[in-house]
Order: C-alpha cells, then structure tokens, then sequence
C-alpha cells in the first residue's frame, strides 16, 4: 500500500512537471506581447524594453523557465504581471471560494443523484424511474450559464421586483462573515453546478444499481429475511458505489481547478473567473499557478479515488 | 400433515415475446427431515418454483397454494415471508462466490442473518457463527470469521453458505443445485456437510440438481420435471430401478454407467421446448421414442403406475413392460402393416392406443433397437 502511494505521488509529480513545461511553452510559442500592453500605447521603446527586463521577459526561455521551477520549489510562484501580487496570495483569495462552490454543490448533486439513482433502480421502468429520467436529463441538457441567467431571473429578479429580495444578485461573502450570508450567496451557484450533474449520478447509479440487484449475492440477501431497504442500501448500494466514487473524484477534482461558467455568471471571483481574467491579460504567473493547482488538485483526487477503492472493497485493500 | 405442502403452483413471467409459462402446475409434499429431490433441465421450472414458494419470484403471475406449516406462502404477506426466510427457510444456492456478499466478511453476512430474526447482542450471533462454522468444518473458524469469501476455496465458501442457511436451525432448506458449481472431489464433502446437519437438526431438504448421482447420494423421493410440468415423481428407488417416463429413463440412460467405461452414452434428442405458448399435448413428446398420435393430442395428467401410491407419471403409455414394448413395435413397425392391424395388436396388449401412426418428426429419431 505504501509502495502504491509512493508510485502513485511521483507519477503524480512526473505530470505536473510536464504540464508546466507545457504551459510555459505554449505561452512563448503564441504570440504575446505583455510588456507592450503594460507600458501602454504611447511608450517608447526604451520603455517597453525596460518593463520586459524588469518582468525578466528579455532573458532566453529556458531561464525563465529555470527561475520559475526554483521559485516554485521554494514555495513562490511569482508575482502577477500587472500588480506585482504574489500569484500564491491570487490564488490564496480565489480558492476558498471555488472550494466553498464546488463542495457544497458536490453534495447536494451527489445526494441528489444516488437517491434518485437508487429509487430508479428499485422501480425499473416505472412511472417514477421514467419521471426522474426526464427530470435529470432536461437538467443535463441545459447549459450551465443558461440555467445559471434563469434562477438568476427568476429567483433573484422577479422575486425581488415581487418585493421578496431572498438572494442577492451574486458575488461572494465570506464563511468567516457568518455562515447564513456565506450559504444565501451560494445556493443559487450551488444548485445551477448540482442540478447539471445530477443527472450523470442518476444515471450511474441507477445502471450500477440495476447490476448489483441482479446479482447472486442480493438474492441470498433476500432468501436470507432481512428488511427489503436494508438489502437495497447495505447489500446494492454498497457494491454499487465504485463507480460513483470514481465520478465523483475526477468530477470533484476537475471542478476544484475552477469552476468558469458557474462564477461567471455569479460573480464569484474563485479559481475560474481569475483564470479567465488571467488568460486576457496573458498573465503567465498567475496561469501556471492556476493550471498547476488544477492539476494537482486532479492529481490528487485520482490517488483519493484509488485510495477509496481499498476502502470500499477487500479485494483490493488485500492484494 | 406435510411440512410442505405444493399444489398446483403455476408461475408465468410476462416478457416481450410473449407469457412464458415457467412452472405449469407442480405439485408436491416434503416430509419432515426428508429430502426430496427435483430433477430436471435447465430451464424446467425448478428454480422458479421453489423461489416463488420462498417469495423471491418478482414479476411473476403465481398461482396456485404452498402451505408450510399451515401458512399459505403463495399470496402471503411480505412481512410474513421475510420471517419465515432465513428463519424456518434456509436457502443455498449454485455459486458461492456469487452467492456471498464480496464486500463483508462471513461472520458479517452470518450474524447480519441471526440479527434479522433473534433479539441476541452482536458478540452472541458471532458466537454463534464460529460454532456453525466450525459445524461445517471450515477449520480456526473464530478466526476465520473475519475473512471474506474471496478468501475461501470453492468448496469452503459452499460451507459458509450452508453454515449460514442453517444458523436458525430452520425446518426447510432449500438446496438449488449446492454442488453444480463446484470441484467433483469436493461435491461428496459438501453433501456430507448437509446430510450431517439434516440428521443433526431433522431439517427437510428440497434439493434441485440436475445430477442423477447426486439424487442417488440424498433423495428420498424424487420429482423429475421437464418445461415447468412433473414427469415422474417416485421414491428414489423406484425412480431409479422401476421408471416409468421416457424422459427419466432418458435422463438415466444418458448418464455415465458407473465403472463400466466403453460403452457411448444415449443422450435425449433434441432440446427443451419454448416456454412461451406451448402447443397442447405432452412437452416431451417431440423428443420422445415412444410418442404416438394421444401425446400430441393432450397432456397426461399426473397418475398412479405400476399401482404403487407413491409412484406417479405423466405419461400415456401402459405400465407394464410388455405393452410398452408392443407400443414400440407398432411405432416403428414396418410401413407395411396396416394400421388396422397396429391398432388390434396394441389393443390386445391392454392400452388404450387406437390408430398408432408415427407421428412427428423426432418420433422415429434415434429409436434404439
């Protein structure tokens, strides 16, 4: 088990290795010009070569590149372009914001996704399986910035013109600021995230349910007089979960690199809307520190996945 | 009064290609600590039906009446049959790999079967699983309990099944084909393990199996199906040395004769029929030697042969060796003969065979002389 996670950590740090030289050097291949844009456009030339020295754009690549692994191995990732902000603090601001979004719509879509799962499953072709089928795939077809404008519409503006005001339009406040402000600005992003996946966890669970019910093993459940709900959740749902712990790792992973359509259209200012407003203004540190914090946090999930496997099954914890 | 009692069980599954009739009418009786043994195809009834008199038939139209110690199981309330499940009805089943949960050790899977029944503390129902373990001679079983199944062999985890089967001491267990799944050398142990129990707790034993040795190893009485129907019932000697259906003197003959090597098998023709929209007549008939114009026309019902109450067939030849002979001579009698004359002849031999033709076409396919 260790030998398995030591493999697991170095392979992790092989890809993120690879990523930044990736990063780094897809910026240097298109075109870019920082420093002409920083110095604006009445600056000489002496100007913009002095802003290229200053950002250290005039040394050769591999350089750059050089002083950017030693820094980030001393924990530093630089200083964004425009400000000179350490790209940790950038990152440090955003974070707790996309991880506030992401978890708590992780467990609203998972909670929803294998209830309806498992209630699918349980009555196969029935009206219920059907009507929830609908309902998780209108969900999964909508896009999420059209989902996120309509609860926005409607919760938001028709019920304020109402004279309700229940949500606030969007932006963030802080968990340290009290729990209940933090939650109200967060509902409406977490359900606009939730609803769009819920329907990939009904549908898996739903199929993985629909296997394992018709294994051997739920028939001796069965034969063996326990409680028909005990036999659906301690006997199905607990072999059924493998998959779904594996979706929602990656999911859960991918999500925590940032979230862009979601806090666009909210106005939170977590990993994905900085990442966006980083892109626009070619903001190389603070990118490859958003890039490299989205793959590790991948990196990470994956090795929680396969840890969650031992955990979950004894096949494998003893082998 | 039987402990259980089957009367005219019928189980029918509507699917896409139309209703398909799984078990058409069976009926039979287990004694107290006896075993009876239900032989048959795959796919003639026998798991079905004793699955639905468990009630673990789901979208099935059942009718029909199993009582177990004067309660209707058919028909009966869920909550009803989950206390009588695992409680007074012990289930194994084919494949104990498949059959046990991967996910939870065996003294888990035991004790979560006590605990569904009896009102005992978690360390009494471990207990009492390591007793039964150790019952079914599964060795260090205080420790063993703790494994999981994919850490037993074939023959251990089938142990582990029956062990957990009899942790109420039930009155019935209901054994579906315990030793098709498993190694030849360890089959006899396991029969071992649940005739021992059987004599030890004077439990009853339905045992399914397609295995004509096994039958011969534990049944008392045997009931032989074929597409949902009985054939035969008998006790087991009977059935093995005085058969009266052509389909368990073709299950028999197509089993290895036992230490005489040489000689080819005589397998059945053919293969079981569609259970969807069965024609009328006897099931067997096209696969059937002896078949002659009445099994096409109308199924034979269950009736005394050999005037022994016990012994039972669904079959329309006579019941003496001669007439049956007779019969089998006029159905492969030359083309020559008038059917005036079969139908004297067969009339003088005392059967009720009028006009014998051949008739079918597997009725004249692999006629033995």
């Amino acid at each position: 088990m260790v030998r398995f996670l030591i493999r697991r950590l170095a392979l992790g740090i092989l890809v993120l290795w690879l990523i930044t030289v990736a990063v780094f050097g897809l910026f240097f291949v298109a075109p870019n010009n920082v420093a002409r844009a920083l110095a604006g456009r009445q600056a000489t030339p002496e100007t913009v070569a002095a802003i290229s020295h200053r950002l250290g754009l005039d040394q050769p690549l591999w350089k750059q590149y050089l002083d950017f692994v030693g820094n980030a191995l001393r924990g530093n990732l630089g200083f964004d372009y425009y400000h000179q902000v350490p790209v940790t603090t950038i990152l440090g601001a955003a974070l707790p914001i996309t991880i506030s979004l992401v978890l708590g719509a992780a467990l609203i879509w998972l909670g929803l996704g294998v209830f309806n799962g498992v209630i699918s499953a349980t009555h196969p072709r029935s009206f219920t399986d059907r009507s929830l089928t609908a309902f998780s795939l209108f969900f999964y077809s909508t896009p999420t910035f059209l989902l996120g404008i309509l609860l926005l519409y409607v919760l938001y503006f028709r019920l304020t013109l109402a004279g309700h005001t229940a949500f606030p339009a969007g932006g963030y406040a802080p968990f340290s600021g009290g729990l209940t402000g933090w939650a109200n600005h967060l509902i409406l992003p977490w359900f606009t995230l939730a609803l769009v996946s819920a329907a990939t966890y009904t549908r898996l669970t739903r199929a993985s349910m629909l296997d394992v019910l018709g294994e051997d093993y739920i028939r001796t459940a069965r034969s063996k007089g326990i409680r028909e709900r005990r036999v659906v959740v301690r006997h199905g749902l607990r072999a059924a979960l493998t998959p779904i712990v594996t979706q929602f790792g990656i999911d859960v992973g991918g999500l925590l690199g940032g979230v862009v359509v979601t806090e666009t259209v909210f106005s939170l200012p977590g990993l994905g809307k900085t990442a966006i407003d980083a892109i626009n203004q070619q903001d190389l540190p603070v990118i490859i520190g958003i890039v490299l914090f989205a793959s590790a946090a991948v990196v990470v999930a994956n090795i929680l996945v396969d840890l969650a496997y031992a955990v979950l099954d004894p096949r494998v914890r003893l082998h | 009064m039987a402990l259980l009692e089957v009367r005219d069980l019928k189980v029918a599954f509507t699917t896409a290609d139309g209703v398909v009739q799984a078990v058409r009418g069976l009926s039979f009786d287990v004694e107290r600590g006896s075993t009876l043994a239900i032989v048959g195809e795959s796919g003639s009834g026998k798991s079905v039906a004793t699955q639905t008199i468990a009630g673990l038939t789901r979208g099935a139209k059942v009718t029909g009446t199993a009582r177990f110690d004067g309660i209707d199981l058919i028909g009966a309330d869920q909550e009803v049959l989950r206390g009588v499940r695992g409680d007074r009805i012990g289930m194994i089943f084919q494949d104990p790999l498949s059959s046990l949960h991967p996910y939870y050790s065996v003294g888990w899977q035991i004790v979560e079967m006590i605990r569904a029944h009896r009102d005992v503390s978690k360390a009494a129902a471990q207990q009492r699983a390591a007793e039964l373990l150790t019952l079914v001679g599964i060795p260090r079983a205080t420790s063993r309990i703790h494994d999981y199944p994919h850490q037993f062999s074939g023959g251990m985890r089938q142990r582990v099944m029956i062990a957990m089967a009899m942790a109420l001491d039930p009155d019935l267990l209901i054994a579906d084909e315990p030793t098709t799944a498993l190694d030849v050398t360890v089959q006899a142990q396991v029969l071992d393990v649940m005739r021992s129990l059987q004599e030890r707790f004077g439990t009853a034993i339905i045992l399914i199996t397609h295995d004509l040795g096994v039958v011969a190893e534990m049944a008392d009485e045997v009931v032989v199906m074929y597409a949902g129907s009985v054939m035969e019932r008998a006790p087991r000697r009977t059935l093995f040395y005085r058969n009266h259906h052509p389909y368990t003197e073709g299950l028999l003959a197509s089993l290895p004769a036992h230490g005489g090597g040489g000689s080819r098998l005589t397998p059945i023709p053919g293969a079981p029929p569609s259970l969807i929209g069965l024609p009328p007549g006897c099931p067997f008939a096209p696969r059937c030697h002896y078949a002659f114009e009445r099994c096409w026309g109308a199924k034979p019902p269950l009736d005394i042969v050999h005037d022994d109450p016990l012994h039972q067939s669904a079959c329309w030849l006579p019941d003496d060796a001669q007439g049956r002979r007779a019969n089998l001579a006029a159905l492969t009698g030359e083309g020559a003969t008038t059917s005036g004359t079969i139908a004297s002849g067969t009339t003088a031999s005392g059967t009720s065979v009028d006009g014998a033709t051949r008739v079918g076409p597997a009725a004249s396919a692999g006629v033995r002389p």
